[in-house]
């Protein structure tokens, strides 16, 4: 998995900037997230890596004090440019986040939720969509006999799994993860991870982790941020076995963070 | 004195003063129903009220009581409704949006007396809508309407952020968060909030003396031409409503029995009021558990 290919970038970031009012959150980022891998954001709390990532799906605009400058291109398109429609950004991006936020609905709506919104209404077609979904994020042989329950009664892995399914029936290019696992306990965690793994043939996965072993074990790509800005971004395993910036050294070599 | 027995005198108090509340609202409870269920009787329920003889009923009344109560939750719901989700989804956080909201407590303590007042100049007179149903509903509504809006909107904003965001990064406008994720979680307290507000219309009477009227002409139960003055349809005839009725008589009721008939609608009014704050929280409960049953 640690063979980084020479793809085309799926984002390309040019000295972006992101304030919070006064206070400055990412500075000079300038990174290429390859398409159809899996890359880790790691960094101390506080660093950026939850505000980098929201800034991809323009959720960070939802706070009202956020200012912005410099260039984000999604597959060649200026994400910011005054006539790009943001709800079409995120059909393509999708957002898996911190704690499993499931609808108070049944297993099966929470997955047809966004392929009904965007237009699917016929029964079987949904059908497929959900029994797709929930196979695609390991949950189907789990939820199968009980499609029509309230997902409020799934246990936290398997909410966040049908997050991760519900992100995927809308057919995304893109998913982001927010510390996906954060939540969760060590075997709902390692089923979480198989699971990106899969994923990464058909999406590119961007994943905010705050474990260093997690990165290591599932990402191609690492970029290490620290106070808004990237120390280093680089092959996986080019980083954890020689870095280049003492810094990152040592956040990896636990002597901070 | 120790800290664990301030605590215990500081309990003992407050469980004392709940005691004196859920012992006024008990003993006032049972004079009223003890006086005046006695008083029901079918005739009660369904002859219309007589003025000068004995043994007249309060159909009429009822009936317009609720009729009105009808239209105006017809007409507040929706407005209250398009205010508290402008206030809780769309709104700025800036000195307009607070003004609003400082403009919504004003009109919420207002005593209904003014708002009455204020609807006889203004649909009674202004908009020659005469003393009727219409007028008295555009009074309720100015009356229901900044609280309903103030509940509306606290059950809107108590829907985690975390569902709207899950809306959202799915690719749903604005719009269509609210309307597909937070007004379906947020229904339960909207419902609530409806109910206890009916409550409230139903037992007023000081802003509909002027407004509805305090005449009840004869309904004839069978005619559904709206724009019949018997028609209990019509929504252009006065209307005296229970709570009116009940004030009515004892400021100037002439029949012989009228403390009887006022105890008996007393009753009435107590039990319907009643009823909506229970049906108030056993559909709350009952939405909650269905949308969070596994
Ligand atoms: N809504 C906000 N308003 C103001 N400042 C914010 C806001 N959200 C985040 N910040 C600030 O921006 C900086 C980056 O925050 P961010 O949440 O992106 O960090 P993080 O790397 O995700 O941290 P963690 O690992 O704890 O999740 C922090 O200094 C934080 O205090
Ligand atoms: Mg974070």
């Amino acid at each position: 998995m640690n063979d980084v290919k020479n793809t085309h970038p799926v984002y390309t970031i040019k000295d972006f900037n992101l304030w919070y009012g006064e206070t400055q959150a990412l500075k000079n980022i300038s990174l290429e997230i390859p398409e159809k891998q899996v890359t880790a954001i790691i960094g101390p709390s506080g660093c950026g890596k939850s505000t980098f990532i929201k800034t991809l799906n323009r959720m960070v605009e939802l706070i009202p004090s956020v200012k912005m400058e410099g260039s984000i291109h999604y597959k060649n398109e200026d994400i910011f440019k005054p006539n790009a429609k943001v709800e079409s950004l995120r059909t393509e991006v999708g957002m898996v986040f911190q704690k499993p936020n499931p609808f108070p609905k049944s297993i099966y709506d929470n997955i047809a939720y966004g392929p009904r919104i965007h237009g699917i209404k016929d029964k079987k077609t949904l059908d497929e969509v959900v029994e797709k979904s929930l196979k695609g994020a390991a949950l189907w042989e789990e939820v199968k006999d009980r499609l029509n329950e309230n997902a409020f009664g799934l246990s936290g892995g398997q909410q966040q799994r049908l997050c991760i399914a519900r992100a995927m029936a809308v057919e995304p290019e893109v998913i982001l993860m927010d510390e996906p696992t954060s939540a969760l306990d060590p075997l709902s965690t390692a089923k979480v991870e198989e699971l990106i793994h899969e994923l990464k043939n058909d999406y590119s996965i961007i994943i905010v982790t705050h474990n260093m072993q997690q990165a290591a074990r599932i990402s191609d790509k690492t970029a290490f941020f620290l106070n808004g800005e990237v120390i280093e971004f680089d092959a996986t395993e080019k980083m954890y076995s020689n870095p280049h910036d003492k810094r990152t050294d040592d956040y990896i070599s636990g002597k901070f963070g | 004195m120790t800290p664990k027995k301030a605590d215990k005198i500081a309990v003992n108090v407050l469980y004392g003063l709940s005691g004196i509340i859920v012992l006024i609202l008990a003993s006032l409870l049972t004079y009223i129903l003890v006086r005046g269920v006695p008083q029901f009787s079918i005739e009660f329920f369904t002859q219309p009220a007589k003025t000068f003889e004995v043994g007249g009923g309060i159909i009429i009344q009822l009936y317009n009581s609720f009729y009105l109560l009808l239209l105006t939750l017809l007409i507040s719901t929706p407005v209250a409704m398009g205010a508290a989700i402008y206030l809780s989804v769309y709104a700025p956080q800036n000195s307009f949006t607070t003004f609003v909201r400082t403009a919504i407590e004003v009109l919420s303590s207002l005593p209904s007396i003014v708002v009455g007042l204020f609807g006889f100049l203004m649909f009674v007179v202004q908009f020659k809508l005469g003393f009727s149903i219409l007028s008295g509903a555009l009074a309720l509504m100015i009356f229901n309407l900044p609280l309903l809006t103030r509940t509306i909107e606290d059950s809107l904003t108590a829907i985690p952020s975390s569902q709207r965001e899950g809306g959202l990064a799915l690719g749903l406008s604005k719009w269509e968060t609210v309307t597909r994720i937070i007004l379906p979680a947020a229904m339960p307290g909207i419902i609530t909030g409806v109910i206890l507000s009916a409550g409230r219309i139903f037992g007023e009477a000081a802003a509909l003396i002027y407004t509805a009227g305090q005449s009840a002409p004869a309904l004839d139960f069978t005619n559904w031409n709206p724009m019949s003055i018997t028609s209990p349809l019509n929504i252009m005839r006065p209307a005296e409503t229970l709570a009116v009725h009940i004030w009515k008589i004892n400021s100037e009721g002439l029949m012989p029995d009228g403390p009887d008939v006022s105890a008996g609608a007393s009753a009435v009014l107590i039990l319907a009021v009643l009823s909506f704050n229970l049906l108030a929280r056993y559909l709350g409960k009952k939405i909650q558990k269905k949308i969070t049953s596994a």
